[in-house]
């Protein structure tokens, strides 16, 4: 990755025989553990509140409710098919931007901050008014609108991305070298992009493993809709299955954002290389 | 070998020499085969987004039970405790933003500059991913069970003599609910500045050190400017998810403290208000007209903000 | 230099825009949903016209008796409720029994929703097989979905049984349960018992007391405010005192303005909840040993629910089956052991149909009538509690 470059980076120059005395340099690292800590004291606590009232032994038996399989299995589903939906959509519109139509990338933020914004209280309300028959029948027009529900975190991942790049350098240097369309987004930019993409993924996937009201009212049981359900039966197995869901969207953000680490170094230094901040540029950018 | 002219400054070797006839109506042609490659998205939004917020819209206007067109519904929905929910709401949204923004602004920043902290930036990453979505009935709960009058936290402080509620703190106001949205706002904040920071090339600071800037100068001439349009599009972000949210407040105080999101769902999804939806479809137009002119405010700032980078 | 980077080939084809690749994922992702909708298909033709004669029925005798009824009903094979929880009113048996007697599956969706949800699905989910078909909401939705012509008349086997203030004159909805507006406490923390709202205002209840949710949109919280305001010198028309009761409440440090439920007793943060009786007894009693019910001296207040069959019901016949089971000694026996009062007890008790020991473990009853608000009366308070609810905590 791009930030791991940089961070290496950073090691050699702090290694460096030039390094000036510098009080603020030194006394940051300090700064950065007491806000880790602070920010990690506020929202781990609420957690051990809660583990306190559940007890340990609730948590077996969420597994073993009625129903849990289902919609766990019914969330990780639309969550799997929102995530290609969005990438595919909003990865190429925001390079399209950037690139061509630079002076619309107000409008795009503009409009991509709308779902957020609207209720989705009152977003599902209009779906539902305006959505046709066939669709409405699948719990695939959750996913088509959680790709809208996306939308506003996946471009912004991408923007801020692509602000980092020099992107007309960067496709003009592979169009120059004979890469079409294709060659040029799959091969160059993609690469520049993991950050952005991994961002944007852990977002949708979280954003669908957690969405409740838009579920709910369209009645189908996603896994939150369920713990929801379930607050009504048992108080400390509905709180047990939310942090039990909780931890659970954590493994599987894990396991993704490791798949998408390990990929990047696997890849040919060559696609990275030229335009990001290598070992072998210290010379300065 | 099929090329596309990428660039629209680029020459147009690629294309070919010699003269082009009707030079006018290939130059539209082009900007709107431009236009063309946004279709995908553009047809997206229409139909997942302009649909139901036109069929909200038009709601709004009409009578609940006969359709019929009325302004009563707006009329309900701009005055007395409606009105008191917009600006109780702005005022949540605003505080929750810039807060929590610059808070995860520091916890980005502590994450993406830590040596050997590959490890704790995934933990990072994915945890926020995970909080950033937590809200409604489970987070109140967490937070009852915190800082409510018998939460945990409320206990160890009042054994040090330090009751929050004796100090007028209340979860169950307008300061608790703050307090409760940094739980999914701080979260947010971290994941969407982070790839921002990509942006802040560590040759800059190097460069800054060497002419002898401090840190208060690099992040004030250098850092600040850089990413400050990034920031305000984050920050922007946030207020519309802490504008929209509506379990996590509903859960945590019952209606006591007005918010539009609530008062909307008592319209259109409860058990005591009947045949009143196109009130709720008021109060939502309201919230997006308000984003609007939000979004107008933010374009003007990003505007100076964006200056000097162009 | 061009020996550094990746040779393209020189017939490679790309496609000329993104725009077509995105539009076809796109529209093949479209394609992929439509044709993948395992959870429900559309039902066959065979059967519409049998469809269609049981949706305008409107008693048993359009069936030729309950055997063509409950042929019928098996023929469709399945019903939908909607809002149902399990343990409301002891809904959870009530549909094990229903299955297990006649054999149809019953899909309960959104056990959590409110009676605007109801009337919404019915709306939205017009024509498809995943639509309510019968439904259970408060009496001001279920006029409203009259008005709008949402429901089918239907006259169940014991309609003399339910008393005339009690159903519509169209019968197109008719009271199922009801029960008390009640205060349930926690023995374990609550030391001294509370037994009506005037008790509640005492110092000793500090931080103790909650209703369930938000008076403009959970009906529970908003009847606990207009048993307060009969507590205090209102009436049905007059629901203000009601809310000026949990403004001094309030003050008194004692409210606690959370959506109170089984898991906030259980955890200490709300020993005292005012809420239904009968879900005092389903959903708290269940979890918390020792929790007792009182019906406040100073204030009764009670309400009903309401039965309706949507007319566009996808499963005609099985709602009808339905609607008769409830309204069966059977049916109204399960709501009195989940400590609701059915509508038709008066009846059962003259009869002798009644589940006696059931009937001895409701709290008892307030003597007197019931009277219950009328719709101008309660339209006028909905608009009082939505405009003033939020001075209560200032």
């Amino acid at each position: 990755m791009a930030a791991l470059i940089g961070d290496e980076l950073l090691e050699d120059m702090a290694a460096g025989p030039q390094r000036p005395a510098q009080p603020g340099w030194r006394h940051f690292p300090f700064w950065r553990w007491l806000i880790l800590l602070i920010v990690g004291a506020y929202f781990v606590i609420p957690l051990v509140a809660a583990l306190r009232f559940t007890g340990f032994s609730s948590f077996p038996s969420v597994v073993h409710q009625e129903g849990f399989p289902a919609a766990f299995e019914l969330s990780v589903r639309l969550a799997a098919i929102t995530t290609v939906l969005t990438l595919v959509l909003m990865l190429p519109s925001a390079v399209y931007v950037h690139l061509r139509l630079p002076r619309l990338r107000r409008l795009m933020e503009g409009i991509t901050i709308l779902p957020i914004v609207i209720p989705p209280v009152v977003l599902i309300v209009g779906v539902l008014q305006v959505a046709p028959g066939y669709l409405k029948s699948t719990p695939y027009l959750l996913a088509l609108e959680y790709v809208v529900l996306a939308m506003p975190f996946a471009y912004r991942s991408f923007d801020a991305g692509l602000r980092a790049l020099d992107l007309q350098t960067l496709v003009e240097a592979a169009q120059s070298l004979g890469a079409g369309w294709r060659t040029t987004l799959w091969r160059v930019l993609l690469p520049n992009l993991r950050a952005a993409m991994l961002s944007a993924t852990v977002l949708t996937v979280a954003l669908v493993l957690g969405e409740f009201t838009m579920a709910s009212l369209d009645l189908y049981q996603t896994f939150p809709v369920w713990i929801v359900a379930f607050d009504q039966t048992s108080g400390p197995i509905s709180v047990a299955a939310s942090l039990l869901a909780l931890f659970v969207t954590w493994i599987l953000l894990l396991a993704i954002s490791m798949i998408g680490g390990r990929r990047s170094r696997r890849g040919d230094g060559a696609d990275v290389s030229l335009f990001s901040v290598s070992r072998r540029n210290t010379g300065g950018s | 070998m099929t090329q596309h002219t990428v660039s629209a400054a680029a020459p147009d070797a690629s294309s070919g020499s010699g003269a082009r006839p009707g030079r006018g109506l290939a130059a539209s042609l082009r900007s709107v085969r431009t236009l063309a490659g946004l279709l995908p998205f553009a047809g997206y939004v229409v139909l997942g987004l302009g649909l139901p917020t036109a069929a909200i819209a038009v709601g709004a206007f009409q009578n609940s039970s006969t359709g019929s067109f009325t302004l009563s519904n707006i009329d309900t929905a701009t005055h007395g405790i409606y009105l008191h929910g917009f600006e109780t709401t702005l005022g949540v949204s605003v505080i929750t933003a810039i807060v929590p923004g610059i808070i995860g602004f520091l916890v980005a920043y502590a994450i993406y500059t830590a040596k050997r902290g590959a490890v704790l930036r995934r933990a990072v990453i994915t945890a926020s991913g995970v909080f950033a979505n937590f809200g409604g009935v489970p987070l109140a709960f967490l937070f009852i069970a915190t800082l409510g009058s018998t939460g945990l936290v409320t206990g160890w402080l009042t054994g040090i003599g330090l009751d929050p509620y004796t100090h007028g703190f209340n979860l169950y106001t307008f300061s608790g609910i703050v307090v409760v949205y940094m739980y999914f706002q701080i979260p947010l904040m971290v994941l969407v500045i982070l790839p921002a920071l990509e942006g802040l090339r560590p040759a800059w600071r190097e460069a800054a050190r060497n002419l002898g800037a401090g840190a208060w100068h690099y992040w004030r001439y250098v850092g600040g400017p850089v990413l400050m349009p990034s920031f305000l599009g984050c920050v922007l972000l946030l207020f519309g998810s802490a504008f929209s949210a509506y379990a996590t407040a509903e859960a945590l105080t019952s209606g006591s403290v007005p918010l539009t999101a609530i008062q909307i769902g008592s319209f259109l999804n409860g058990n005591v208000l009947a045949g009143q939806q196109n009130v709720g479809k008021a109060l939502g137009l309201g919230m997006i007209v308000i984003i609007a002119v939000v979004m107008a405010l933010y374009t003007v700032l990003q505007r100076r903000a964006a200056q000097w980078l162009r | 230099m061009r020996a550094q980077w990746p040779r393209i080939s020189e017939g490679e084809h790309v496609p000329r825009s993104k725009a077509v690749a995105a539009a076809a994922i796109a529209v093949s992702g479209v394609m992929f949903a439509a044709g993948c909708s395992s959870s429900s298909t559309t039902k066959t033709s065979s059967s519409s016209t049998d469809t269609k004669a049981a949706a305008t029925a409107t008693s048993l005798a359009a069936f030729g008796g309950m055997n063509g009824l409950v042929a019928a009903a098996k023929k469709e094979g399945q019903l939908n409720v909607i809002t149902l929880p399990a343990n409301w009113a002891n809904y959870g048996t009530i549909m094990k029994d229903f299955t297990a007697k006649y054999g149809i599956k019953i899909n309960d969706a959104n056990p959590d929703g409110s009676s605007q949800d109801e009337i919404n699905a019915m709306q939205q989910l017009k024509g498809q097989s995943r639509a309510p078909d019968v439904l259970d909401m408060g009496t001001a939705f279920a006029i409203k979905a009259d008005q709008e012509g949402l429901l089918a008349p239907y006259q169940v086997a014991s309609w003399s049984d339910i008393p005339a203030g009690q159903k519509a004159s169209d019968a197109t909805w008719y009271d199922d349960y009801g029960g008390y507006v009640a205060i349930g406490y926690d023995p374990a923390k609550v030391k001294a018992a509370p037994t009506s709202f005037k008790d509640l205002l005492k110092p000793i209840y500090k931080n103790q007391v909650a209703i369930n949710g938000n008076p403009t949109q959970a009906g529970a919280a908003f009847a606990a405010v207009y048993a307060a305001a009969l507590a205090n010198g209102g009436s049905l028309s007059n629901i203000k005192p009601g809310i000026q009761y949990f403004q001094k409440l309030h003050q008194a440090g004692n409210f606690v303005p959370v959506t109170a439920g089984p898991t906030t007793v259980q955890s200490g943060q709300t020993p005292i909840v005012i809420w239904w009786d009968y879900l005092l007894a389903s959903e708290v009693q269940s979890v918390v040993p020792g929790f007792k019910i009182v019906i406040p001296t100073d204030g009764h207040y009670a309400a009903y629910y309401d039965q309706a069959i949507s007319r566009t019901a996808p499963d005609p016949a099985s709602a009808r089956l339905w609607e008769e089971y409830l309204y069966s000694v059977t049916g109204q026996n399960l709501w009195l052991a989940g400590k609701a009062r059915p509508v038709e007890l008066p009846t059962m008790i003259s009869n002798g149909t009644v589940n006696k020991t059931a009937n001895a473990a409701l709290p008892a009853a307030p003597a007197g009538g019931l009277s219950f608000p009328s719709q101008t009366q309660q339209s006028a308070a909905e608009s009082v509690v939505a405009q003033q609810w939020s001075s209560v905590t200032g």
